[in-house]
């Protein structure tokens, strides 16, 4: 059982500002029901541009309500740009701390209210170009760099902890890493593949190696974004062997699938005579 | 505060009778049963008979049995003391719903070389038998497929299965935890070679589980170390456990026939009393081949933990499938490799009833959760766009 201080309880029991605005000045809204929490959060604006009213709706866990009534309360009255200041490390001081596990409940809270913020001022969230790390839960390299930084963070384990990512596959892992190198100035960027040297004959174990690597890092997360995935059966020198599995399995396209993206794949990060067949 | 506890598949309360076996094992009966004086004689007949009492439970011969600590014990005793009589085989079969016991071993396999093939299910969590068929090789060392599922309750076919396994003269391994105590087993009839099951699960204490192990089969022991067992399990016996364990087996052979009635028709009522009371709640797995005492339910909308802590604050004590209760983000593998889609796993709750539950118990249930749903849902920001959606159809 996790261990929520009384705070976080009353929080979840008795949640404050539940609801939606009609007719709201600003509205943001985060998560999705397949990552397992969201949170939509509108406010009303007074004459003087305090936050007069302020309410949400939140899908998840009682870490995830309580962060989510904690901010309601904590925006209250405040002008847009003191509301902007509160980080997450605020909204879970206030429940008296949230075990790390679920920090990133707080995390969603503030990303909310920064979506509600932009949503009033008629900006588009995230305008900087970003890339996708996470594919499992949808988290760009832009949020993660952010909470590294305001977090403190330091290991891939905590990244996934403050902002999930990296909590489904784990075949960004190594780019969390990077992400994290990047931060705090460790200029060495390992390479996710090392392609040895053109020419340069890889042997039996180099090559299998690499080519579960591709499998694991390159291929494997990109099918399950569709529900499907694949096992490798067997490698035969440069026959990959491997069996359909999820949606792939019953897949119209799967044959198609087969030879434009996870052939070409592990022939661009492998060899060139690599040929993938299904299991029979 | 009333307690109404329905998470029987995580663990049970300990029987009166059983705790009351155990304790004079703890103070006069304490000696070792392999010394040769008589506080060694006094134990070995109290252990020997419960070794018989457990045998009965499943229909399998006493020297067939062997005490280990826990269930996962007995599936890591079973699995990896089957790989290592049979060297040149790197094939092992299972299923995508094991419990981690099995599934957490079946991964660290892989990593150690092995070739695993782990069988999918659909979407009722039934086993394509076909796929095992075909799945079964010359190089294959073991079949370890689990009787009944701990999350949803579904059981297998398992003698048909152990018919296509032994037909090609391959050992079977099944995790029979959650079976054993709820439905009828008889190991003399049956294709098993090797059954695990757990004393916690079935009003014994938890520390002590077993393993059937079928006469002739081969294994090794993991445990190196005395004579214990016959030589398959080193260290020296857990008496009063052991001894626990066989009056819960005693009393699990006489409550057998409660469970698959009393028990089964309080769990029925409660599956459909919440089905009318609450819409948009689904029935997670085959409701045909499942437990007596199993229902997993999924709560469109609404996250599983928000569930289980009000219904904690009512003295509900159920478990979720849903990856916040966990730890870990994603939903349980069981309903993932199921098919069922995350917005329903995240909303699962599975009631795991016993004997020791009543029809008041239900009844409270029944009146306390609708509530609760409707409350999640009401602060849930999908419930309304999804009555907005379905009122404009």
């Amino acid at each position: 059982m996790w261990d929520y201080t009384e705070k976080v309880k009353d929080h979840f029991v008795n949640p404050r500002n539940v609801g939606e605005i009609d007719d709201p000045d600003g509205i943001g809204e985060v998560g999705s029901l397949a990552c397992g929490d969201a949170l939509r959060l509108s406010f009303k604006l007074d004459k003087d541009r305090r936050i007069k009213d302020v309410k949400f709706k939140t899908f998840g866990c009682a870490s995830a309500i309580a962060s989510s009534s904690a901010l309601t309360e904590l925006v209250k009255g405040k002008t847009l740009e003191q509301a902007e200041k509160i980080s997450n490390r605020d909204i879970a001081e206030y429940l008296g701390g949230l075990p790390e596990e679920k920090m990133h409940c707080s995390v969603m809270g503030r990303e909310a209210l920064a979506a509600a913020i932009a949503n009033y001022r008629g900006e588009e969230r995230e305008k900087e170009e970003f890339e996708i790390v996470c594919n499992c839960f949808g988290i760009s390299d832009r949020e993660i760099e952010r909470a590294v930084k305001e977090d403190n963070l330091h290991t891939v384990e905590q990244v996934t902890h403050y902002t999930k990512a990296g909590g489904g596959c784990e075949g960004c892992h190594p780019k969390i890493r990077d992400i994290i190198a990047k931060v705090w100035g460790e200029k060495e960027e390992t390479p996710v593949l090392a392609k040895p040297a053109k020419g340069k004959k890889l042997t039996n174990i180099q090559r299998m190696r690499l080519i579960e690597e591709t499998l694991e890092r390159e291929i494997k997360p990109a099918l399950r974004q569709d529900g499907g995935d694949l096992e490798l059966i067997d490698i035969e020198g440069s026959r990959v062997i491997v069996a359909l599995r999820g949606t792939c399995s019953f897949c119209p396209s799967a044959d198609f699938t087969l030879k434009q993206y996870v052939e070409a794949k592990l022939k661009e990060f492998v060899t060139d005579d690599i040929t993938v067949e299904v299991e029979e | 505060m009333r307690t109404v506890y329905v998470d029987n598949n995580a663990t049970t309360q300990v029987a009166p009778e059983v705790f009351e076996v155990m304790k004079p094992f703890f103070h006069d009966l304490y000696g070792n049963p392999s010394s040769m004086h008589f506080k060694g004689g006094e134990v070995q007949k109290t252990s020997v008979e419960a070794r018989e009492k457990v045998a009965d439970l499943i229909g399998a011969s006493p020297d067939e049995i062997v005490f280990t600590s826990c269930g996962t014990e007995s599936d890591n005793a079973a699995i990896r003391g089957t790989l290592e009589n049979y060297p040149g085989k790197r094939h092992v079969i299972s299923t995508r719903v094991e419990h981690p016991a099995v599934w957490t071993l079946c991964k660290y396999l892989e990593k150690r070389g092995y070739r695993v093939t782990m069988l999918s299910v659909d979407r009722e969590g039934r086993l394509d038998l076909d796929e095992l068929r075909a799945a079964i090789s010359d190089n294959t060392a073991l079949v370890s497929i689990m009787y009944a599922n701990n999350e949803t309750g579904v059981t297998f076919p398992i003698e048909e299965i152990g018919q296509i396994v032994k037909s090609r003269g391959i050992p079977f391994h099944t995790d029979g935890v959650q079976a054993v105590g709820k439905i009828p087993l008889d190991m003399k009839r049956s294709t098993v070679d090797m059954l695990s099951f757990s004393g916690h699960k079935v009003h014994a204490p938890k520390g002590i589980g077993g393993l059937y192990i079928r006469r002739g089969t081969k294994f090794s022991s993991l445990l190196i170390g005395g004579h214990q067992e016959k030589g398959r399990r080193g260290g020296t016996e857990n008496i009063p456990y052991i001894v626990g364990l066989g009056k819960a087996c005693e009393l699990a052979a006489r409550h057998l026939e409660e469970e698959n009635n009393r028990v089964r028709l309080m769990r029925d009522k409660l599956e459909q009393g919440l089905l009318e009371r609450i819409p948009d709640t689904l029935v997670n797995g085959d409701r045909e081949h499942r437990l007596p005492n199993t229902v997993s339910l999924s709560f469109e909308y609404v996250e599983g933990e928000s569930i289980l802590l009000l219904l904690s604050n009512l003295g509900i004590c159920a478990s979720s499938g849903s990856a916040c209760t966990s730890g870990s983000l994603e939903p349980s593998h069981v309903l993932r490799a199921m098919g069922i889609p995350f917005t329903a796993a995240h909303g699962s709750i599975r009631f795991s009833l016993s004997i020791y539950n009543t029809e008041e118990d239900i009844d409270y249930i029944l009146e306390q959760l609708p509530p609760i749903i409707e409350k999640l849902r009401d602060i849930s920001p999908f419930w309304r766009d999804y009555i907005k959606a379905s009122s404009k159809q």
